[in-house]
Parts: C-alpha cells; sequence; structure tokens
C-alpha cells in the first residue's frame, strides 16, 4: 500500500468540499476501499474518513423510506421496515459477502464498489478500467464471469454488487450532496454507467458527490418478491448470475412486475421487456417461462460464457415461482 | 578453482561499484532523494487510541497499518491470523463493538475510541469461553490455523441467533473458510453452544 494522509471528516459539507480536490478519495466500510489500495489498484493521496459525517439512520418519509449511507449492510438487513416492506432488499444483501464484510460494509460503499473482473484485479494485465488505453484483456480472453449484454468493445466487465439489484427493480433514487449542491437525486436506473468508451467511469456521481442515502418508494412488492443467486460455492461468493423478481398481484393477475439481473451487465440490469409482457398476465408457470424467453432473447454471450444464458433462463422462472411462494 | 575465480572477480566488481558510489557528489544525492521525495510519498504517523480486550492502548502508527497489523505487531496479539489479508478467509475476525469483523480491512486509525476482542480477550478468569470449550470437545479444528476467527465468529453467529438450523449455521458461518475441512465439527460446537 503506498503511504497516504488520514483525515477525519465532521461534515457533508467538508466531505465534498475535500473530496472535489485531485488525489483526495473517501473511506466508509473499507472493505473495498483497503483490499484496492493493498493492490495499488486506488492510489489515494488523502483518505477522508468519513463514517463520522455520514446519516446511519433509517427513516420513514413521505413517500418511501430513506436508508442513511453509513447503515452497514447487516443493520439494513436486519432492519423491521427493510424487512416486512422492502424484503426484496433484504434478501439481496444477506445473498452478498459474508456476515463480517456486511456489518462493516455500507449502503453507500456496496454502491460503488468496484467490478471484480480478473484482469481489473491484476495490475499486470490490461484493463481499459483501471488503466484506459490498454485494452479489454477479458474479450477475448478469460471472461467466463464477464457480461453478456450490454457490454462495449472497451469492456465487458460486470458490476458486482447484490444490494443494487434489488434498489434497481424497486426504482430507488440516490441522494448526493456536492459542493454546490444540498441535495441531488439521481434515479438508480442513471446511477450506473455502461462502459461505452469510457470504461474507467462507473457511474454519474459528480467528482464533488458524496452518498448521503438511499431512498426506496413504497410500493406493494412485498408480498411477492424473491432474490436467486447463481454461484460458483453455495455462500461467500459473487454471482454469476442473479436475479431480483417481485410480483404485484390482484388474485392470480399481475398487476405489475420487476425483473432485474446481476452479473450480466455493467450495470444493474432491468429486464423492461419482460416486465411489459407479464404485467396483466396470469401468474403461471407459462407465463414465467415465456417472460425467461424474452429476458435471454436480449443476451449476447461472449467466447467463454455462454453458459450463463440457459443459467439466466433458469434463474428467471425460479425467481419468479419463488414470489408466489415469498 | 573455476567457481572460486567467478566469486573473486565478483567480489571486486561489487566493491569497486560500492567505492563509486560513495564518490557521488553529495549534490547528486541530495537530487536524488529530492526526486524520490516527490514521487514516492513517505509514510505518515497518526495517534490512535483503541480499547483491545479491556484494555486502553494509544499508539503512534502508520496510516496504513490495518487492525490485525497493530494487534500482531505492535501489541503482540498474534491470535488473530492473517490467512489472505483480502477479506476472502475469515481468518483475522475479530469483534468490534461486539459486532465480528475482518481485522485486516480495517484501518487501525479508524478504530479511535473504539472497543476490540479479540480470541486472547475470550477466556474469563483462567476458563475457557464456551465456544472454546466446545471447540475442544467437537474436533473443531485440526491445523488450528484458521481457528480463532472461526471462534471469534461462531460466538457472533450464536449471539446473532443464527443457529437455527445446520443450514443456517453454515450460511452464517460461511465468511469463515478452514482448509483442513474441520466444519463438520464447528457446525457441532456452535450447536452445543447454542443449545445450552
Ligand atoms: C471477500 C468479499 C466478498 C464480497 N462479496 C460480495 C457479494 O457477494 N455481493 C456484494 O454485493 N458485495 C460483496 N462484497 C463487496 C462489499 O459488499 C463491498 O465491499 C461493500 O459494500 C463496500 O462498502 P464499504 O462501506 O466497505 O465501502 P468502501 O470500501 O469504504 O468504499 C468503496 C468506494 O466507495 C466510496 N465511498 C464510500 N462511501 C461513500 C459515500 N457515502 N459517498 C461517496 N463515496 C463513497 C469510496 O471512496 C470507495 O471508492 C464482497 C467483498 C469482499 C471483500
Ligand atoms: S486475513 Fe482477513 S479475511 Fe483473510
Ligand atoms: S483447522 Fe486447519 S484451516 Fe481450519
Amino acid at each position: 500500500m503506498r503511504p497516504f494522509t488520514f483525515q477525519r471528516i465532521q461534515s457533508l459539507d467538508q466531505a465534498s468540499a475535500r473530496k472535489a480536490n485531485d488525489g483526495h478519495q473517501c473511506i466508509a466500510g473499507g472493505t473495498n476501499l483497503l483490499d484496492l489500495m493493498k493492490k495499488n489498484i486506488t492510489v489515494p493521496e488523502v483518505l477522508l474518513d468519513i463514517t463520522k459525517a455520514l446519516p446511519d439512520q433509517i427513516e420513514t418519509t413521505a413517500k418511501g423510506i430513506r436508508i442513511g449511507a453509513m447503515v452497514r449492510n447487516s443493520a439494513a438487513a436486519n432492519h423491521d421496515l427493510i424487512r416486512s416492506k422492502f424484503p426484496l432488499v433484504s434478501k439481496a444483501l444477506l445473498a452478498g459477502a459474508s456476515p463480517q464484510i456486511r456489518n462493516m460494509a455500507s449502503i453507500g460503499g456496496n454502491l460503488l464498489q468496484r467490478t471484480r473482473c480478473p484482469y481489473f484485479y491484476d495490475t499486470t494485465l490490461p484493463c481499459n478500467k483501471r488503466n484506459p488505453g490498454t485494452g479489454c484483456g477479458a474479450i477475448d480472453g478469460e471472461n467466463r464471469m464477464s457480461a453478456i449484454v450490454g457490454y462495449s468493445t472497451e469492456c465487458v466487465a460486470v458490476h458486482p454488487s447484490d444490494l443494487c439489484i434489488a434498489l434497481a427493480a424497486l426504482d430507488a433514487n440516490v441522494i448526493i450532496r456536492t459542493t454546490d449542491k444540498k441535495e441531488t437525486i439521481i434515479p438508480f436506473k442513471d446511477f450506473h454507467r455502461l462502459p461505452g468508451e469510457t470504461p474507467e467511469q462507473d457511474n454519474n456521481l459528480p467528482v464533488s458527490g458524496i452518498i448521503t442515502a438511499v431512498d426506496i418508494p413504497s410500493n406493494q412488492f412485498f408480498k411477492n418478491a424473491a432474490y436467486v443467486k447463481l454461484r460458483d460455492r453455495e455462500s461467500y461468493a459473487f454471482a454469476l448470475i442473479s436475479v431480483a423478481a417481485a410480483l404485484e398481484l390482484n388474485g392470480n393477475k399481475i398487476v405489475q412486475a420487476r425483473l432485474a439481473s446481476g452479473g450480466v451487465a455493467h450495470k444493474p440490469w432491468r429486464w423492461y421487456e419482460a416486465e411489459a409482457f407479464l404485467k396483466g398476465k396470469n401468474a403461471t408457470l407459462e407465463t414465467f417461462q415465456k417472460a425467461a424467453a424474452i429476458v435471454v432473447k436480449e443476451t449476447k454471450p461472449l467466447s467463454n460464457n455462454a453458459f450463463k444464458v440457459p443459467m439466466l433462463k433458469g434463474a428467471v422462472e425460479v425467481a419468479l415461482q419463488n414470489c408466489l411462494n415469498a | 578453482m573455476e567457481k572460486q575465480t567467478i566469486s573473486r572477480r565478483f567480489f571486486l566488481f561489487t566493491s569497486s561499484m560500492a567505492a563509486s558510489l560513495a564518490f557521488i557528489p553529495a549534490g547528486v544525492k541530495a537530487f536524488y532523494n529530492n526526486v524520490k521525495r516527490a514521487i514516492v510519498r513517505s509514510k505518515e504517523k497518526e495517534t490512535v487510541s483503541i480499547i483491545v480486550n479491556k484494555q486502553k492502548h494509544t499508539l503512534s502508527v502508520d496510516s496504513r497499518t490495518t487492525l490485525l497489523d497493530l494487534l500482531r505487531e505492535e501489541l503482540h496479539l498474534t491470535g488473530s491470523k492473517k490467512g489472505c489479508d483480502h477479506g476472502q478467509c475469515g481468518a483475522c475476525t475479530v469483534h468490534i463493538d461486539g459486532q465480528r469483523a475482518l481485522s485486516c480491512l480495517s484501518l487501525a486509525v479508524m478504530m479511535e475510541g473504539h472497543e476490540i476482542t479479540t480470541i486472547e480477550g475470550l477466556a474469563q478468569d483462567g476458563k475457557l469461553h464456551p465456544m472454546q470449550q466446545a471447540f475442544l470437545e467437537c474436533d473443531g479444528f485440526q491445523c488450528g490455523y484458521c481457528t480463532p476467527g472461526q471462534i471469534m465468529s461462531a460466538v457472533a453467529c450464536v449471539n446473532e441467533g443464527r443457529t437455527g438450523s445446520v443450514a443456517e449455521i453454515k450460511e452464517f458461518m460461511s465468511g469463515n473458510l478452514c482448509r483442513c475441512g474441520a466444519y463438520n465439527g464447528i457446525v457441532e460446537s456452535i450447536q452445543k453452544v447454542a443449545a445450552r
């Protein structure tokens, strides 16, 4: 790890003002940043400890719920209101990392965790995300973990978070403080980016931006929601494929459906076409199978990850069925 | 014979190199040091006060020091183990303010005012903690390297009430890997303590 200056930050204004400077980086739970610093992938000159400056409460608001950026992943997953009214969030959180890491990881940091692509993690290999202009090693290389949709010739990395898949499905909003505005709101679908020509940018957080909270609007999905995560081992591994599914039912009729996936793209991916198909249909296995077929129609696997396509199809079907027995 | 000549030649060569280095004008050396300072930041010290196993310590540490390195290298509490140093094995598990956490991914300077419990702090009045006793009785380990982390995690697993079934125990202990594969004994130890 390279030497750095450590600063304890007292307020959100101080945090955003300092973060705007070159070489300054925030640390919250540290579970992603310290790992990257040990590998010299991220080399901050000044480390801003924002743990005391960030909100750490979960509150109800007029439109739903607000989760402070410093709330630990385990605290959010076990919170009564989240478990009863937003169970998808709780399920996705508990599917991620380990109990120790969830006790440390913050909600804000979870949104900003970086990809686990092996080319990004190995500083001796080319990677446009880590070192722009060096090329994408994964596109014709070891890409079994990589994207099957939304990638570019510059980058095929996938977003690693489980929480973000649930937040994408529930149309959450990211609340941000910058030096010139007390509150900027970015809808979740616009927060993370596709790689395009600039894979070094994971998201649209402004330079001075500090995530202060995540808002989730109230919804009727809490009775029928499921998260399915498929990985190389049963627990404590990143997703090969994950599916967040949520249904609002009237009897057996689907009033509204939400479907999102992890392990498939550079950002949490919503399956809008399948959602539109499900709307108004009866919640039967046949409907679910057709929806899964629509989902996989969109995919374009790389040289080593075609196995993800049938895996995704099955996961969508199972997730939708699990919604009925949630 | 041949070998000797080479080593003599090598000796003459390296000693002449060292001699010529000593004659580099002081200005050149100072310039080199300035360049090095500009490129490589020097390490920075920070003062931190933490409570470890109910004892308060105030230390001056390199800002890069992890809690794990502080425990092992500064306080000589070598029970917490460094398996991977990247959050992937759980060997470094300690309790921070009563919650299980990974000391290898915690910066020591961020532990200001926090209470840490390590495996060394579990036994009370010379008596093993029930979980330590259970690990002994149920063969919860083989080589013992992952064991301090397993026990710290197991104590938390029981406190969190995540012992409803074998599947639940396994899920909530999945952050601790054991290369010897003592998993069955570990699950049994946790069941034994949870049943008390
Ligand atoms: C072994 C291992 C396994 C894991 N498995 C999973 C998994 O299966 N699923 C999963 O979803 N995650 C997994 N994780 C990732 C983990 O969830 C993230 O590391 C964690 O959520 C990051 O949160 P943090 O608070 O520790 O962030 P930090 O490491 O403190 O910060 C991450 C980044 O966010 C920035 N940052 C943090 N907070 C803010 C803020 N409020 N405003 C602006 N910038 C901020 C930091 O500058 C940094 O760039 C795993 C991690 C490890 C080490
Ligand atoms: S040493 Fe900390 S998790 Fe492996
Ligand atoms: S007892 Fe040897 S690694 Fe677990």
